[in-house]
């Protein structure tokens, strides 16, 4: 056996297995699947839903809605980043919203927003929301941690703005970004799908996992959750592959 | 060049108090002088890095000169010829600067993967391609972790590019290839009252 291989199932498969040993043993306690239903309920739930229509079309949307809005919210948080660490006047006006954005409950922005957009664009601009700050705070630190005697040494050599910002910003810039965009990515599902469930809207995983808690279909929500955590971690590997981060080291 | 009454200080401590010098407008000239007497502030004043609180200089202009710092500062994850490459006008090759230190084979190579004496030697290499056209070169303690063999060698790349060169220096070795020196003391930086070189010369000679 290789090492490798030997290594992912000690770090990979047997953790996997204590837990479904752990799930297993919960559900054949409490003898309810409406409570906690088994595995492999669940397991043949997902396999009903895999060959549906509306399975696929709600997966897709919802990953297309949480996408835009985590592709938007990443796009104005390095905005908000750069405009916070080059103005002092941006810092005061910008800093105060993002933190507040920050701080307030998903909840209360979805409801909110619920009275100004229609259902289908709540998900993607609350994803959009909750990444903002994350990718401000990221960026921001990058472009504050830059070396100076780097920034110095490119003053000296006149680089002008566009290679000093290729050559040392960018660098300095990116192992905060990567760990911002892995930490946002998570917390654009969360968010997204939360909405989704409050919102409904016609095609989507949140829907489902609504209908699920109205026609008390536990194993029903079991697999949409088990579908949402893998097209978040999918994302994820997708993000850190683009962005050259290995493993779980994101700086 | 001469420099008139320059005050400069970091905080509450005086590193320049009236410091007036003539320098020499040809070949190498080293300022030696014990570590931390103000050698390097002076240097960055005249490569403008520093402002000073009073006095005049006629140096070159900052933007006509070239400084390499005592740290190399090298660009993290760009191999050594791209350290250069940056720095050049579109299209200039840095590979007859990285021959002019010993690096040619190390053009592919990551600074994290050179030694200390090799990333000395690109960011000199860098310093020399930048200043090619200029009218100044000031180094920052530039043989740092380089061989005297090497050293000399290079030396003789500096002057055959026949621009003025000002570094500084406390190694015997590295004040042998000077041909000048110019011994310092302080802070508050001042001419050493006795020289202590045939080589010390005073000022305007």
């Amino acid at each position: 056996m290789k090492p490798d291989f030997k290594n992912r199932i000690v770090k990979i498969a047997l953790p996997a297995a204590f837990w479904l040993a752990v799930w297993q043993g919960a559900a054949a306690w409490v003898g309810q699947e409406l409570l906690i239903p088994s595995p492999l309920a669940v397991l043949r739930q997902l396999g009903e839903l895999a060959v549906t229509f509306s399975f696929w079309r709600s997966a897709g949307y919802s990953l297309l809605r949480i996408f835009c809005g985590a592709l938007g919210g990443t796009f104005l948080g390095i905005l908000s980043a750069v405009l916070t660490c080059c103005s002092r006047w941006a810092d005061r006006v910008l800093s105060p919203a993002l933190r507040i954005i920050r701080a307030t409950p998903v909840a209360s922005f979805i409801i909110l927003l619920l009275l100004w957009f229609p259902t289908g664009r709540v998900p993607g601009i609350i994803s959009g929301l909750m990444v903002l700050p994350v990718m401000w705070e990221s960026v921001g630190a990058g472009i504050r941690n830059t070396p100076q005697e780097l920034l110095e040494m490119s003053r000296a050599y006149h680089f002008g703005r566009r290679k000093t910002v290729r050559y040392v910003y960018i660098p300095a810039i990116r192992p905060h970004f990567a760990s911002g965009v892995c930490n946002a990515i998570g917390l654009a599902w969360k968010s997204g799908v939360a909405a989704e469930v409050l919102c409904l809207p016609k095609a989507s995983i949140g829907t489902q996992i609504y209908y699920s808690k109205i026609y008390l279909e536990t194993p029903s929500l079991f697999a949409w959750t088990f579908v949402v955590i893998v097209l978040s971690l999918l994302l994820e590997k997708l993000v850190r592959r683009i962005l050259g981060v290995k493993g779980g080291d994101t700086a | 060049m001469n420099l008139t009454d320059l005050c400069f200080s970091y905080g509450e401590k005086t590193i320049l108090d009236h410091f007036s010098l003539e320098l020499p407008d040809t070949g190498v000239t080293a300022l030696a002088g014990p570590s931390g007497c103000g050698k390097t502030t002076l240097l960055r004043i005249l490569g403008g890095l520093e402002m000073p609180l009073s006095g005049t200089s006629d140096t070159p202009p900052a933007h006509r000169t070239a400084f390499l710092f005592q740290e190399n500062r090298l660009l993290p994850g760009l191999p050594a010829a791209e350290q250069i490459r940056v720095i050049l006008p579109r299209g200039g090759d840095p590979l007859p600067w990285l021959d002019a230190v010993g690096l040619t084979k190390e053009a592919e190579t990551l600074p994290g993967e050179l030694s200390g004496g090799m990333q000395r030697r690109v960011a000199l290499a860098r310093c020399l391609a930048y200043g090619q056209d200029k009218d100044l070169f000031l180094l920052d303690e530039p043989f740092t972790g380089i061989d005297p063999a090497r050293a000399r060698s290079l030396m003789d790349f500096l002057r055959s590019l026949d621009v003025p060169v000002l570094c500084t220096a406390h190694d015997a070795e590295t004040l042998e290839l000077a041909d000048r020196i110019i011994r310092l003391e302080g802070p508050p930086l001042s001419l050493t009252a006795t020289p202590r070189s045939r080589h010390s010369v005073p000022p305007g000679t």
